[in-house]
């Protein structure tokens, strides 16, 4: 897994370097800066939908998540002047809440991944836009919130000559450490593989594996919670029949770039952030070449399709190279006798 | 027509068929011949070498030696297109068919009639005209256009026939047709058998049920570790004469006998029914430090039992009590606690996780002892993997190594260490040693037997004759769902156990 993540820093030292030849606006401070905060802004909800593509499903519905209680995280400030933090509560409450109902119908109604939150997206947005009836929520004109503010667009680290680290991007970056030790670290990161890569043997060996299926949504829930937030704080306002719009995609992409089989079982959060980091290198590369911006989607597209076969091909090529090992002679131990009818 | 008047020359001629594997003979020398119009029984005990010889008559498996001739043509081996192009078909056990599809679709599923064109579109009118004499033939209840889901068993294996007939076949070979039929539909089948034996086509008739192989063959052939044995021919057909014939091989003495008497009951099985046989209650006790083999016939629903008591399967009633103790076990996790573990018949798909290491393997059902908090401690799962793969002397380079890259026996020790890092008190052992290596197999019966004497109590599901008979200290045999009888080691022989498993009582 190491390797892999390795190949994927490789592309995007690889992918930086040319955008910064091509245009040295690239290494800017201020660019550099406006990157990070999208990195950080993408990641946080990426990592989530990275633990459901682990247990082999999927979760459609973050974007019309973030739309929903978008709107109603302003509304909440905005209407009924609730203090932010009892706010902020409320609106991770609410994803955890919907992530546990997207759970309870994959693992006890049994619907698939898939249908469960392709309803989400639909629902979700549906609702978002009949609440404000279709209007725009935004917050009022010189409405202020300080703390929360720099806690969500503000800037850490900042000096005279140095324009601060965003904290969108620290917050995703505690964020992928804390998963990454709960993934690669602990009981339940351990039993998330073995549910992914064979839920049968995990249920013999005792693992109560809709629970942790379960929890999994829970998790994506939860942080697309807290991205809907940090989002709203970025555009101030929000429009919810296009806020969030395909941002599900973003975060699949990030996942199946790092390494996360759809079919379950394989995935590492260094995988996921540099899948991350690499989709928005990418967005700043079509803006800073000069591509036309309608062509975006297209050179995401086309870098991950291409990112995925060289992929197959190198691990085509490993067990290649192991096979070659194993017929140079390296002792085979204990030949097994074929099953008898 | 041609196929009337040929009728002298045998359809199906084997001539000294030999299949080995390294380290198995599968098939010694099997000769074996068919005529026209003829039905011929193929019996034998699990093992015997019945499924290989039918794969090489499908074309699957290629034979070592010997030659194959099929009406009056030629093979060293068939191709599956050899056996289909001379009208060899297949009514298999487990039923190959699209339930999705209706019954004609299944019947003529790749040779469906088309209307001209270049979109290819289905004739569904003559798909269904064609289908129809078909099953006119066999007398069935369905039309061509019923939905094979709302099928019967019975009427999914007539269909089966039916596509049979529909390529052409002159030999049909039929592989346990009737171990789900119940008698009225066994006995339409047998009769159906009966109309195809009058149109000239051969059948192979292969079963565990004697009392239908006595009723409906002309000739039974009895297989036994690979060779034919013996044949019986009309009158002599007598289910005391197969049995006889089927058994009577040396077996090797495999038993270790134990240190100490068994101990008190430690699991009580108490009217147990399951989805498979829910009909039939099943009572068991198994006491500390005693191995009971649970035999039977393949099918005769021992992995259902055991999959029901440890939690995986559903169960419909029944109780449960360890060691004294009334307990329900609702999901594994409820018998892992209480110290009561399977070792699952499917090592691969639910015993194991492949791609995972044997570290990961050995610590996944105690991961909470090697956690300290909610992170897993690395040293402390290692350490019992490496005393693990000491102590059962698994071959693999280091703990580090994915299980599925090992060989059968070293894949089967990898699930019996995960369970024995955690002091079982009940083991239940599901086909412990299907497709494992001699070496291995006597290493995992010492191990069965060391456990029994620390006072476990070990339940082994084992269909290999062998086995169950050189390892358990008790038997019970299983016919059917339901438990046919028990032995004690003084009534152990092949002979006692087929009568069981084929469901007759001792005398």
């Amino acid at each position: 897994m190491l390797k892999k993540d390795l190949g994927l820093f490789l592309l995007i030292l690889v992918v930086g370097a040319v955008v910064a030849f091509l245009n040295p606006r690239f290494l800017s401070p201020l660019n550099l800066a406006n990157t990070a905060n999208l990195i950080g802004l993408f990641g946080l909800f990426s990592l989530g939908e990275g633990f459901v593509i682990i247990t082999g499903g999927i979760d459609l519905s973050v974007g019309s998540i973030f739309a929903l209680l978008g709107v109603i995280f302003i509304n909440l400030l905005v209407d009924y002047s609730m203090p932010w933090p009892i706010a902020v509560l409320i609106i991770v409450i609410a994803g955890i809440l919907l992530g546990a109902i997207h759970g309870f119908l994959v693992t006890k109604v049994r619907m698939q991944p898939f249908v469960v939150t392709l309803c989400g997206l639909l629902i979700y947005r549906g609702v978002a836009r009949w609440y404000t009836d279709d209007g725009t929520a935004g917050f009022e004109f010189g409405q202020k919130f300080p703390a929360l503010e720099l806690l969500t667009t503000g800037r850490s680290f900042a000096t005279d000559t140095f324009t601060g680290i965003p904290n969108s991007f620290i917050a995703f970056v505690v964020v992928a450490a804390i998963m990454g030790v709960v993934l690669h670290r602990s009981v339940f990161g351990r039993y998330l593989f073995a549910v992914g890569k064979n839920e049968e043997a995990a249920r013999y060996s005792g693992i109560r594996s809709n629970a942790i299926i379960a929890a999994a949504y829970v998790i994506s829930g939860g942080l697309a919670g807290i991205s809907a937030i940090y989002l709203a704080m970025y555009t101030r306002s929000i429009s919810p029949a296009s806020h969030g719009n395909f941002y599900e995609l973003y975060a699949i992409a990030a996942a199946v770039l790092g390494g996360c089989s759809l079919r379950g079982g394989e995935g590492s959060v260094m995988g996921i952030v540099l899948g991350a980091i690499l989709l928005q290198v990418l967005q700043n590369l079509v803006n800073l070449l000069g591509i036309p911006s309608s062509l975006n989607f297209a050179v995401m597209g086309g870098v991950i399709l291409i990112g995925v076969i060289a992929d197959m091909q190198l691990v085509r090529y490993r067990a290649y190279k192991a096979n070659e090992k194993k017929r140079a002679g390296v002792p085979v131990l204990g030949a097994a006798a074929p099953g008898k009818n | 027509m041609q196929r009337l008047t040929e009728t002298a020359a045998p359809f199906l001629e084997l001539n000294g068929i030999s299949k080995t594997y390294p380290g198995v003979v599968a098939l010694d020398g099997v000769s074996l011949s068919v005529s026209r119009g003829e039905i011929v029984g193929l019996i034998g005990e699990n093992g015997a070498g019945k499924s290989t010889l039918m794969k090489v008559l499908g074309g699957v498996v290629e034979p070592t030696a010997g030659t194959i001739r099929v009406d009056g043509r030629d093979y060293p081996a068939l191709s599956v297109n050899d056996a289909i192009n001379s009208g060899i078909a297949f009514v298999h056990q487990e039923l190959n068919l699209f339930d999705n599809l209706d019954a004609a679709a299944n019947i003529l599923i790749g040779r469906e009639p088309l209307y001209g064109g270049p979109l290819r579109l289905i004739d569904r009118k003559a798909l269904h005209a064609k289908v129809q004499p078909l099953l006119d033939k066999l007398g069935v209840d369905f039309a061509p256009d019923t939905p094979v889901a709302a099928l019967s068993l019975a009427q999914r294996q007539l269909l089966e026939i039916a596509k049979a007939l529909s390529l052409d076949a002159r030999l049909v070979i039929m592989d346990e047709p009737t171990s789900s039929l119940t008698l009225t539909e066994t006995a339409r089948l047998l009769s159906v058998l009966n109309e195809l034996r009058r149109d000239g086509v051969s059948i192979i008739f292969i079963s565990h049920r004697l009392n239908e192989v006595k009723t409906c063959v002309d000739r039974v052939v009895v297989l036994r570790d690979g060779r034919v044995v013996g044949s019986l021919v009309g009158q002599t057909i007598k289910p005391d004469a197969m049995i006889r014939l089927m058994i009577g091989r040396d077996l090797k003495s495999l038993y270790i006998p134990p240190k100490v008497p068994p101990g008190a009951p430690a699991l009580e099985i108490s009217d147990f029914r399951t989805t498979a046989f829910p009909d039939h209650p099943v009572s068991l006790t198994l006491r500390r430090g005693e191995i009971l083999g649970l035999a039977g016939l393949v099918g005769a629903g021992r992995t259902e039992l055991a999959c029901a008591v440890f939690g995986v399967d559903r169960r419909l009633a029944g109780t449960l009590r360890i060691e004294g103790d009334d307990v329900t076990i609702r999901e594994p996790r409820d018998a892992i606690t209480r110290g009561l573990y399977l070792v699952p018949e499917d090592r691969k798909r639910c015993g194991l996780h492949l791609d995972f290491s044997l570290t990961e393997n050995i610590s996944l059902p105690d991961l909470m002892t090697y956690a300290v908090g909610p992170l897993v401690s690395a040293a402390a799962e290692e350490k019992n993997a490496e005393t693990q793969r000491h102590r059962l002397n698994i071959r693999a380079y280091d703990i580090a190594t994915e299980a599925g890259t090992l060989s059968g026996g070293n894949q089967q020790k990898i699930v019996l260490a995960k369970w024995l890092s955690m002091k079982p008190r009940i083991i239940i052992f599901d086909e412990p040693t299907r497709g494992i290596d001699v070496g291995a197999k006597s290493e995992i019966y010492q191990l069965m037997r060391n456990l029994a004497d620390a006072g476990v109590a070990v339940l082994m599901i084992s269909s290999d004759m062998e086995e169950v008979i050189g390892v358990s200290d008790r038997m019970a045999v299983m016919q059917e769902g339901r438990i046919s009888g028990f032995l004690e080691r003084d009534r152990f022989s092949e002979h006692n156990v087929l009568q069981l498993a084929v469901g007759k009582t001792l005398n």
